[in-house]
């Protein structure tokens, strides 16, 4: 079974810790789901931290602290630094946006930022697009995890490029692989499972649902059946009929 | 002398970034720093000289996706 870095996930599904209603909920929701990684940030200290990264620290799950919003290697090299100080530990979910519409990865200060801080020892979990060349350069790199988006971040639109992620499954069978952003329902989870990917982050599709700690369930669930489903060899598609029950026996009516 | 911290002008009178947080009343607080664009590490702000104008970014623990 592939591991992140050492560490084997006992539940596929990773979630974020923003945008919930309250604190309560967001505990419910990983309670009810099982999550297995929270995300966090770091962000300018109006007096609040201290009492989030207890009740974080409270859910006893792995925690991963992204550099979101950075837009250059320099300024996400700086935030990872101190996200590992502050949260005492090396995992960084790399996160270097290039475009303000689509938060789409700014691949080329993406693979810097991997290349310098791998080299320090981070742990690197990258947000990527789905190519195949950018993945190979953050392996080069020294990132033993890679995390192609679905769509854009809060879309909801699921995978919207199923032939590229299948590419990625294919081309990297020793990596673990996880789909990070974009997923809206849990037949999405369910869908980068069955292609064989480790896991699956997301945040505003159970933060801003209805019920976030059902939906987060819901998800957990989905992420799970997929796994299972990835592990017993799915059946090729095919074009034509075939019938399951047998002809043969069958009454002359 | 004047800094910015956190985007705000702010008067201080500190000789050191430890210091500076004492006096910013984040003395006691679990924060990570940052000054002029690079990380000073717990253990170097008490060598950390301040000049006035610098920049100064104090963070802490926020929901994130």
């Amino acid at each position: 079974m592939r591991d992140f870095y050492g560490v084997t996930l006992d539940n596929p599904l990773m979630l974020g810790t923003a945008r919930y209603p309250s604190p309560a909920v967001l505990e419910a929701a990983f309670r009810d789901s099982g999550a297995a990684i929270a995300t966090v940030s770091l962000r300018r200290e109006r007096g609040e931290g201290q009492a989030f990264w207890d009740m974080v620290r409270g859910l006893g799950v792995h925690i991963l602290p992204n550099t979101a919003g950075c837009h250059s290697a320099r300024e996400a090299i700086t935030t990872a630094r101190m996200a590992r100080e502050y949260f005492q530990t090396d995992w960084i979910k790399l996160e270097v946006i290039g475009h303000d519409d689509t938060l789409q990865p700014d691949p080329f200060e993406l693979v810097a930022a991997a290349e310098a801080l791998c080299a320090e020892g981070f742990k690197v979990f990258p947000y990527m697009t789905e190519d195949q060349v950018i993945a190979t350069r953050l392996v080069e790199a020294g990132c033993r995890v890679l995390m192609p988006w679905g769509a854009p971040i809060g879309s909801g639109l699921g995978l919207a490029n199923p032939f590229a992620l299948r590419s990625l499954r294919a081309a990297f069978p020793d990596i673990p692989l996880v789909v990070d952003a974009g997923l809206g329902l849990p037949s999405h989870a369910a869908q980068a499972m069955e292609m064989g990917y480790d896991a699956v982050l997301l945040n505003t599709a159970v933060a801003q649902a209805d019920d976030p700690a059902a939906m987060a369930r819901a998800f957990a669930l989905a992420a799970q059946a997929g796994q299972i489903a990835a592990r017993s060899g799915p059946m090729p598609a095919r074009d034509m009929a075939a019938p399951s029950t047998p002809l043969i026996g069958k009454a002359f009516l | 002398m004047k800094i910015d911290v956190n985007g705000a002008p702010r008067e201080i009178d500190a000789a050191n970034l430890a210091a500076a947080l004492e006096q910013l009343g984040w003395g006691e607080a679990r924060v990570a720093t940052a000054l002029n664009g690079r990380f000073v590490p717990v253990s170097a702000r008490p060598e950390t000289a301040l000049s006035a104008g610098d920049r100064l970014e104090v963070l802490a623990a926020m929901q994130g996706g």
